[in-house]
């Protein structure tokens, strides 16, 4: 059985992520709490809204209600990137090399690590930003579709258009497939490759709520969602993605909604979050379930591995955060 | 369920109205005056609000229609991100006010309060308050059709800047208010000088409370619709300014028949229709309302209702925004109220012979 070493916090905790052996945890009045040979604190925003662990080195990338956005350290240092004064940042993304991507109002973006800063403009506003895996390309989630924007160049933006709203934006590892989540209860998909304009789309519907989390497996096999009493797992592993198949439906309760996922770094092995704060691990291959945690005070809010998948940190509505340890 | 899931919703007032009518006035009182509530203002720009306060948050405004085939189905995506941003500390505020520009449709900013399911399960929309130029309205109903909306979409107009016109021009205006929604309740005032008890936690969406407040809905003339506060004050002004009264009078009488073609009313494309009916069958009156709300919801801004069901002890209170109808049984009936069952649509190009046909039909003894 796993044992939980239990963090309490103060109030809404929007992210848990692990930086090296170190779990942090950010709340959203602001604070970084770390737990590094004891409970240590950065008072890093005044109102924190989005955390994110910057895929290409071992930080974290913050927005806040302040109009900063910070990249924390794993010694809990603070590098101011951008200052924004009343603008809330609540959409931003790691690239490679030190580059990061935010979003407000109608622009986007990206700073790379020598400070110089380029811009986007869009037609509506940006509701997610994702870098495209070897950093050449961010695309920026907005009403009626995407913009994919070059990095480096001045060449205008592709766009990818499907009416709706999109809210949030992924690559595939392989980059092979870019998927957004909608203001509607669906996914939707497009397939990269081919000419430009002859992108193919996706379309994944049928959740009853609206998808918040995504996280793909460690080779890009398998993308896993909420919005639905079972995180739906659709599959990505041959050319056209999961057109025409279904998708798994692994740690299925009966109404209770799972709020987030979180693919284990090297297995195939899923964490399932819920409303009620318990969280599920789900092999992939057979559907095996193993109780990670008990329900808890409040919705599971964000979940973290660790580098070497024996820890998963996770985060609640509710302040009732803690650290889980499966190889216990 | 979870701690969160069972707080209070946070109350959300939406002011509406036009540019100059006194909304930053208005925020201004409420975010200054000492009583006793702290609120999140939600604005387009910080523009002239000269108080400095964390919670007031810059938003753009970005109106997504949902991709479900319904034009009348918009909600304001920008609102959706920062009241999911609010509400994660909600111990900060007690209420929550959304200021529209003046041009705004106030209807995908209500929508959103119905349609997001984030959004709903933690706020409740309170009340879409109109501020109203007295001195302007006429102009702004010819030019535009936002003024107009505005006014049919409240539940609370506030016919601001009374000072600066005549008693008659102000008459004017209130009946044109009047006539647009019948159901609002008016207060004139100037320098957007009103109780803020009359503005803030209304309830006005809120089935149990909607009409509760409003014990002479529909009942029209009733003085509770049209006096307000700042009554005794605005009299000292009239009479202040009787001698100007009559220098307008003359230079109305010159322009007489130019005067009736830019009557306020000429201008107004928004009517209401007012039923009346005895008690209903609900296995009518149910079909019919989903039926007139699909079919008419882009024409139908605003409905509201008590409806008196056979063999029903309690009142039934419904109402509805374009396509969205909702209802809840509200209170018993009480000895000696007349069941009867009164229905207001406020909207444009609705047809007042066929729904009216068709309501009287869901009576139970038709």
């Amino acid at each position: 059985m796993p044992t939980v070493a239990p963090l309490d916090l103060e109030g809404h905790v929007v992210a848990a992520e692990f930086l090296g052996d170190v779990p942090f945890f950010a709340t959203a009045a602001g604070t970084i709490h770390r737990l590094d040979g004891g409970e240590k604190v950065t008072e890093a925003h005044q109102g924190l809204l989005a955390c994110v662990r910057d895929p290409h080195s071992a930080t974290l990338l913050t927005g806040g209600e302040d109009g900063k956005v910070l990249r924390i350290a794993a010694d809990g240092s603070v590098d101011e990137l951008a200052h924004v004064p009343r603008k809330w940042i609540s959409v931003l993304a790691g690239g490679p090399q030190g580059a990061v991507a935010y979003a407000y109002g109608k622009s986007s973006f990206v700073r790379q690590k020598d400070g110089t800063v380029k811009e986007f403009t869009e037609e509506r506003s940006v509701e997610g930003l994702a870098f495209a895996p070897k950093g050449l390309r961010i695309a920026a989630a907005r009403y009626n579709g995407v913009s994919l924007h070059w990095v480096g160049t001045n060449a205008p933006a592709a766009d990818l258009d499907w009416k709706g709203a999109h809210t949030g934006v992924t690559f595939s590892p392989d980059g092979r497939f870019l998927v957004t989540m909608m203001q509607e209860n669906a996914l939707h998909g497009w397939k990269l490759e081919g000419k430009p304009g002859e992108h193919r789309h996706m379309r994944m519907t049928g959740y009853p709520a609206k998808v918040k989390s995504l996280s793909w497996s460690p080779k890009g096999k398998w993308l896993a969602s909420s919005g639905a009493p079972a995180a739906i797992v659709w599959p990505f592993a041959s050319k056209d993605g999961p057109m025409g198949k279904a998708p798994l439906e692994l740690g299925t309760r009966a109404d209770i909604m799972v709020t987030q996922v979180a693919f284990h770094p090297a297995e195939e092995v899923l964490a399932i979050g819920f409303v009620d704060g318990m969280i599920l691990g789900v092999r992939i291959a057979d559907g095996k379930e193993a109780l990670l945690r008990r329900p808890g005070k409040g919705a599971i809010t964000g979940m973290g591995w660790s580098a070497s998948g024996k820890l998963l940190a996770f985060a609640s509505e509710a302040g009732d955060c803690g650290v889980i340890d499966i190889s216990a | 369920m979870t701690d969160t899931a069972t707080q209070k919703p946070v109350p959300v007032t939406v002011l509406t109205g036009y540019l100059g009518a006194g909304k930053t006035t208005l925020l201004n009182r409420i975010l200054s005056e000492s009583h006793g509530k702290k609120y999140a203002v939600i604005v387009n720009e910080f523009g002239e609000i000269g108080i400095d306060n964390d919670l007031i948050v810059e938003s753009d405004e970005e109106i997504y229609e949902m991709n479900n085939g319904c034009v009348c189905c918009t909600v304001r995506g920008d609102l959706i991100r920062v009241v999911e941003g609010l509400m994660r500390r909600p111990g900060r505020f007690d209420g929550i006010i959304v200021e529209t520009t003046g041009l705004a449709d106030p209807v995908p900013v209500a929508q959103t309060f119905f349609m997001d399911d984030d959004v709903r399960s933690k706020t409740e929309l309170d009340a879409v308050v109109a501020l109203v130029d007295a001195k302007h309205l006429p102009l702004r109903l010819k030019d535009s059709r936002e003024a107009e909306d505005q006014i049919a979409f409240a539940d609370v107009v506030l016919v601001n800047k009374t000072d600066l016109v005549t008693p008659e021009e102000l008459a004017v205006v209130e009946d044109v208010v009047r006539a647009i929604n019948p159901t609002a309740r008016i207060y004139k005032t100037s320098r957007s000088g009103v109780d803020l008890a009359r503005v803030l936690d209304q309830g006005a969406f809120n089935l149990e409370r909607a009409l509760e407040n409003d014990p002479h809905f529909l009942e029209h003339g009733h003085e509770d619709h049209v006096c307000g506060p700042d009554c005794d004050h605005d009299h000292g002004h009239d009479h202040g300014h009787h001698h100007h009264d009559h220098d307008h009078h003359h230079h109305d009488h010159d322009h007489h028949h130019h005067h009736g073609e830019m009557s306020p009313i000429h201008d107004v494309t928004v009517k209401s229709i007012s039923l009346r009916g005895g008690e209903m069958n609900p296995e009518r009156f149910f079909p019919w309302i989903q039926k007139i709300t699909q079919t008419e919801g882009p024409n139908i801004l605003r409905l509201k209702g008590i409806i008196a069901f056979k063999g029903d002890e309690q009142r039934y209170v419904v109402q509805g925004v374009h396509m969205i109808v909702e209802g809840d049984h509200q209170r018993a009936w009480k000895e000696g109220e007349k069941r009867e069952s009164r229905l207001v649509f406020i909207g444009r190009e609705l047809d007042r012979e066929k729904i009216e046909k068709s309501f009287l039909a869901c009576q139970a003894t038709a």
